[in-house]
């Protein structure tokens, strides 16, 4: 592909990631909010970021994996547990990259 | 104080807002830099210049749609189609956008304008739980925001011109950091039962429509049905 007809569609995709990313703020933010949309919102983070990293942890290769052999599993679980307990973000990344690269080192 | 003592006050305060940005996004940083040269990587051998790879990295900045796009790329998919699947994965930025809203009230147009610009799944996680928490500073916002573009666009750069000089990070656990990451950033918003209530519900939700095959549209349905549940609980436990 030309690499100018590249640059076009990049063009495209900036202007179709801006938009979901600017127009609430521009439309909601002049604006008060109903005290139960305001409470709905407040659930956005947790459930987004939930949303994000189970399959993550229990598919990592796309297809449901909730044996042994999956590594994300057995680093995801005492990672989450740290994370809830310390709220280390150094914490918990060193500890589950420990695993995995542990587990691929010594047991594959 | 005269005005050259001033200016040095200033200048304390600006160098020290930066150094507190870098001590928020270093562990950011730790997801961003190998997801940011595997993306530099892989948009080489779709046959993307140097300055696309760079300027996709500029414009667009969200990796997993960066990473769809240059995959789609290299078996030749129409610009249509590419910007489409662009449009849908990124969506969910829509819901975090408006969940950030009711912090901003007091932001200028412009201010809002640059600050979704550059806001991410990762700075959304990190700003949401700083105003979450009372910390409403503008400038460290943008400080944050900024130093985090720039180590993207500057990962994928590398990785453009490295080729695939890179070394493979599996071994080292580097392919776990994305998703450890996610689960800090989780551990910092959820603040009581409902929350991880709603965390279950959502990421149950989440793998039962990726495996039903709905793969762009999972994780957008799986936070508007968690949001709601959450929200429906509350109400009900205020009656």
């Amino acid at each position: 592909m030309e690499q100018q007809v590249v640059f076009f569609i990049i063009l495209g995709m900036c202007a179709v990631t801006y938009i979901p990313r600017v127009a609430p703020m521009l439309v909601l933010a002049s604006r008060s909010m109903p005290e139960s949309v305001v409470r709905w919102l407040s659930f956005v983070p947790t459930a987004v970021l939930s949303a994000m990293l189970v399959p993550a942890i229990v598919s990592p290769g796309g297809e449901l994996a909730l044996d042994g052999g999956n590594l994300f599993l057995w680093a995801g679980v005492p990672a989450f547990v740290l994370a809830v307990w310390t709220r280390s973000f150094f914490g918990t990344i060193a500890l589950g990259m420990a695993i995995v690269a542990g587990a691929r080192y010594f047991l594959m | 104080m005269d005005r050259e003592e001033m200016e040095k006050v200033i200048e304390r305060k600006q160098a020290s807002v930066w150094l507190e940005a870098a001590r928020r996004f270093a562990p950011l940083a730790m997801g961003y830099i190998p997801v940011g040269l595997a993306y530099g990587v892989l948009a080489q051998k779709s046959g993307l210049s140097v300055w696309n790879t760079v300027l996709m990295s500029v414009f667009v900045y969200a990796g997993s749609s960066q990473l769809i796009a240059v995959a789609m790329f290299a078996v030749g998919a129409s610009a249509m189609s590419i910007i489409a699947a662009t449009f849908i994965v990124n969506l969910r930025h829509l819901l975090m956008s408006a969940a950030l809203t009711p912090y901003l009230k007091k932001w200028k147009l412009s201010e809002l304008a640059a600050f979704s610009f550059e806001m991410t799944d990762e700075t959304f996680a990190l700003h949401s739980a700083r105003f979450s928490e009372g910390d409403m500073d503008r400038r460290l916002t943008f400080c944050i925001n900024l130093l985090a573009h720039s180590v993207w666009v500057a990962a994928s750069f590398a990785g453009a011109l490295a080729g695939s000089g890179i070394p493979d990070v599996e071994p080292l656990g580097m392919d776990f950091v994305l998703p450890a990451m996610f689960i800090a950033l989780l551990a910092m918003q959820a603040k009581n039962g409902l929350h991880w209530l709603v965390a279950g519900f959502s990421g149950l939700v989440s793998v039962v429509l990726l495996q039903a095959g709905f793969e762009q549209w999972s994780v957008i349905l799986a936070t508007v049905l968690g949001a709601t549940l959450g929200a429906g609980v509350m109400a009900w436990n205020n009656r």
